[in-house]
């Protein structure tokens, strides 16, 4: 009886023990498509009913699943495999470095908090019945109580301040920290002096509701931070970029990284092409929309070169490596980000331009006070006690704790409704856009073809039989299409990959392809494929890049609400002008080059909300003033981005623009609402009738008025 | 007056006791999903295991 050897043992089955026994491993995976209650209890019942898992714990905010699991060698691969099934894109992150960020930070924070809190209402218990009247000996045992909890809590809570403002004035600079180090020190300086000297007035309410007000203020800035670098991170690491080397016949799993010049790659129907290459062996259609722009396919072959990030949608290909590095393409584009972002105009958040007045002003006129006091009174006390009333009473909650309440309601705002929003100044950047300028494949439009013209009766019946046969998305398109035609019994199907399906229909050869294959001449400038059955003459099917659905709504009320609306893509002028036409665009420019695309957006004002998905946008994106990418971009699209559209929804970038204009409203009021307070306060203070009552109902009245304004943006 | 050199440690200690409960959920990470925790209030089965049907 082994557990009876410690007495609290007992009370553990011996089943719990062996489960504690084995539960050696733990799994943090970002799920970043995590959004609502159903997706929780999809995850943890899909996750908790595999037999290696002991127990899977969603957090949403972060957008994670924390899984504690026997040492099973395959579980992480069976954990990943039933995300994938379960339809969430998911990812390992590295445990071990996520234990030691972030978490902790915030934990620390609350905890400080809730000790500021504390002390804070205990004192001001106190100093109501010190304001109610006490004096003589009570007054003083209430001051010394207030002191012996005040003093060492504001030693505690208030580091984060004082490390950050000394960090500030090392390096000579002033930040917001200095002038709220400076009355939190100088409230609690002066107070546990005038309790020395049996004084009247003690500021300990004021500097510890000072720092709880602050303490609140920083930990919501810190927590959106936090989302936000989760979503960043969840985001530059979905893919990882891996390619199928070839080598002496066998398949092995390599990191595209590790290819050398020479190598051999199987690049698997459905797959990106990882390198710059040349075709060695078969022959396939490319998707080279989310590179170039274009929606026609390129049908490539044996000796043809090919690049990275090009979609393989026909059949498998060999390629031989021919460029690592830079000189790929891949290179190219990074390169041309690193210049969007080199020509971004710095900007400068609003709080931080408010506090860049702030702080001076607010030393400034303590200084003036107490120079003016001690000299008009030669009290020197006095003087000191009504500069400390100044510093308290300017405090800085409107930039403080509103600001970041106001991101914090409008993160998470966004959030729900299924926006990442990567840094949190591109809110403010985003309420200021005059000009939307939209890419048109993959952005405005599926990247999935839709029929726009194609024959009629027994001709469409053979051509989706045919089509059926294959996974081809252009065959998938005509399968699609039509009035729910039933197929017919086709004899010796072939698919033959690169060109297209044939079989026998009554006797007859009848064939779907490339217009070449069939003997047909194609039409210029669309997307297409040929039916021909027997020796008729062959007929054609043309195709249109599918609309979103959102598309037309969502660009009538940016248009509504005032912006100028530009549609700006890789694919031809026609094509361009045929979907500008069918959303009421008027100003649509085709052909355009990654680096145009670059000059375009910056010529176009400097205010630009940049919207796109593919490797030609990436460079307009990084140097936009503010972007956004779907969440089916590349994910250089999606680093480069502001934000990520993570539901496939586009009337979301009208709903992000208002509500980012509200949040700055909102700030602006606050910063409103916050000089308003001082312009009757600080009088007050500077003439010397400010009691540490008044200050305690000023300061307070204050931080809740912001906080009120800050929390109306969660409404509506 | 002299009831205070009570009542105030008093209600101190139960502010405290406040407190260190607050430390509690800290610690055993309550605070780590605020979202995650306004979902769930919402779900049914307050044991899955046990679910029936």
């Amino acid at each position: 009886m082994n557990t009876a050897v410690c007495p609290a043992c007992v009370a553990i089955p011996n089943e719990k023990i062996e489960q504690i026994r084995t539960d050696i491993g733990a799994l943090e995976i970002s799920v970043p498509t995590i959004h609502c209650a159903a997706c929780i209890q999809k995850i943890e019942r899909g996750l908790n009913a595999l037999d290696c898992v002991l127990n899977a714990r969603v957090n949403l905010s972060l957008k994670r699943v924390s899984i504690r699991h026997n040492d099973n060698p395959n579980c992480e691969d069976i954990i990943m495999d039933t995300l994938a099934n379960l339809g969430f894109d998911a990812h390992l992150l590295d445990d071990h470095k996520l234990n030691q960020n972030g978490d902790d930070v915030g934990r620390g924070l609350l905890m400080r908090l809730g000790i500021a809190g504390f002390a804070a209402m205990n004192v001001m218990l106190l100093s109501v019945s010190v304001w109610a009247g006490a004096d003589g000996l009570t007054r003083d045992f209430l001051h010394w109580v207030s002191a012996a909890i005040a003093l060492p809590t504001v030693a505690y809570t208030a580091q984060p301040f004082f490390k950050n403002a000394y960090a500030a004035l090392r390096v000579g600079q002033l930040n917001m920290d200095v002038p709220i180090s400076l009355a939190i020190l100088m409230a609690a300086g002066l107070s546990i002096y005038e309790t020395f000297h049996g004084g009247e007035h003690a500021y300990f309410d004021a500097a510890l509701s000072l720092t709880f007000f602050l303490l609140a203020g920083r930990y919501l800035d810190h927590q959106t931070r936090a989302r936000a670098r989760s979503a960043a991170t969840a985001l530059s690491a979905l893919e990882v970029p891996r390619a199928q080397q070839i080598k002496d016949g066998q398949i092995t799993t390599v990191n595209v990284s590790d290819l050398a010049i020479n190598d051999r790659v199987l690049v698997r129907k459905g797959a990106r092409i990882p390198v710059d290459a040349v075709i060695v062996k078969g022959q396939s259609d490319l998707d080279v929309s989310l590179i170039s722009g274009e929606t026609m396919l390129a049908t490539v072959t044996v000796d043809d070169q090919v690049y990275a990030g090009t979609l393989n949608v026909g059949a498998p290909l060999e390629i031989l490596v021919t460029q690592t590095g830079a000189g790929t393409k891949l290179a190219e584009i990074m390169d041309l980000i690193q210049q969007g972002e080199n020509l971004k105009t710095k900007y400068t958040r609003l709080a931080d331009r408010a506090a860049g007045i702030y702080a001076p002003l607010v030393h400034l006129l303590a200084l003036v006070a107490f120079v003016f006091w001690q000299f008009y009174s030669g009290d020197t006390r006095l003087a000191v006690g009504i500069a400390t009333a100044v510093l308290i009473i300017t405090c800085p909650c409107a930039l403080g704790l509103a600001v970041p309440a106001v991101m914090t309601a409008a993160s998470g705002r966004l959030f729900r409704s299924g926006v990442l929003i990567k840094d949190g100044a591109a809110l403010e950047r985003l309420a200021g856009v005059d000009t939307v300028v939209f890419d048109k494949t993959g952005t405005l439009t599926t990247g999935e073809f839709s029929v726009i013209s194609a024959p009629k009766g027994e001709d469409l019946q053979i051509a989706a039989s045919l089509a059926a046969q294959s996974d081809h998305p252009i065959a998938q398109a005509i399968v699609q299409y039509g009035p729910n035609q039933s197929l017919l019994s086709l004899d010796h199907i072939k698919d033959t990959a690169g060109k297209g399906v044939s079989g026998m229909y009554h006797g007859q050869i009848v064939k779907l392809g490339h217009a070449d294959w069939v003997g047909a001449e194609p039409v210029p400038n669309h997307v297409q494929t040929w039916l021909r059955i027997g020796q008729n003459p062959p007929v054609p099917f043309l195709f249109d890049d599918m609309l979103k659905d959102s598309a037309e709504p969502a660009i009538d009320a940016l248009q509504k609400s005032g912006l100028r609306v530009v549609l700006l893509s890789g694919d031809t002028q026609s094509a361009t002008d045929r979907l500008a036409k069918k959303l009421g665009i008027d100003d649509a420019r085709g052909g355009v080059q990654p680096r145009e695309k670059l000059q375009m957006v910056q010529s176009l004002g400097e205010h630009v909300l940049m919207v796109g998905d593919g490797l030609n946008d990436t460079a307009a994106l990084a140097g936009a003033h503010v972007s956004m990418a779907p969440a089916r971009a590349i994910d250089a699209a999606r680093t480069a981005s502001d934000f990520v559209l993570i539901k496939d929804d586009l009337m979301l970038i009208p709903d992000c623009i208002a509500l980012a204009q509200s949040a700055k409203r909102r700030m602006l009021e606050n910063f409103a609402i916050a000089g308003a307070y001082n312009a009757v306060a600080i009088p007050i203070a500077l003439i010397g009738l400010a009691t540490p009552l008044l200050a305690a109902l000023a300061m307070s009245a204050s931080s809740i008025c912001v906080s009120l304004n800050a929390l109306r943006l969660t409404k509506g | 007056m002299s009831v205070l050199i009570y009542l105030i440690p008093i209600s101190l200690f139960l502010g405290g006791i406040g407190l260190l409960a607050f430390f509690w959920a800290i610690k055993t990470k309550q605070f780590d999903d605020p979202d995650g925790n306004a979902a769930r209030i919402l779900f049914d089965d307050d044991a899955p295991d046990d679910e029936v049907g």
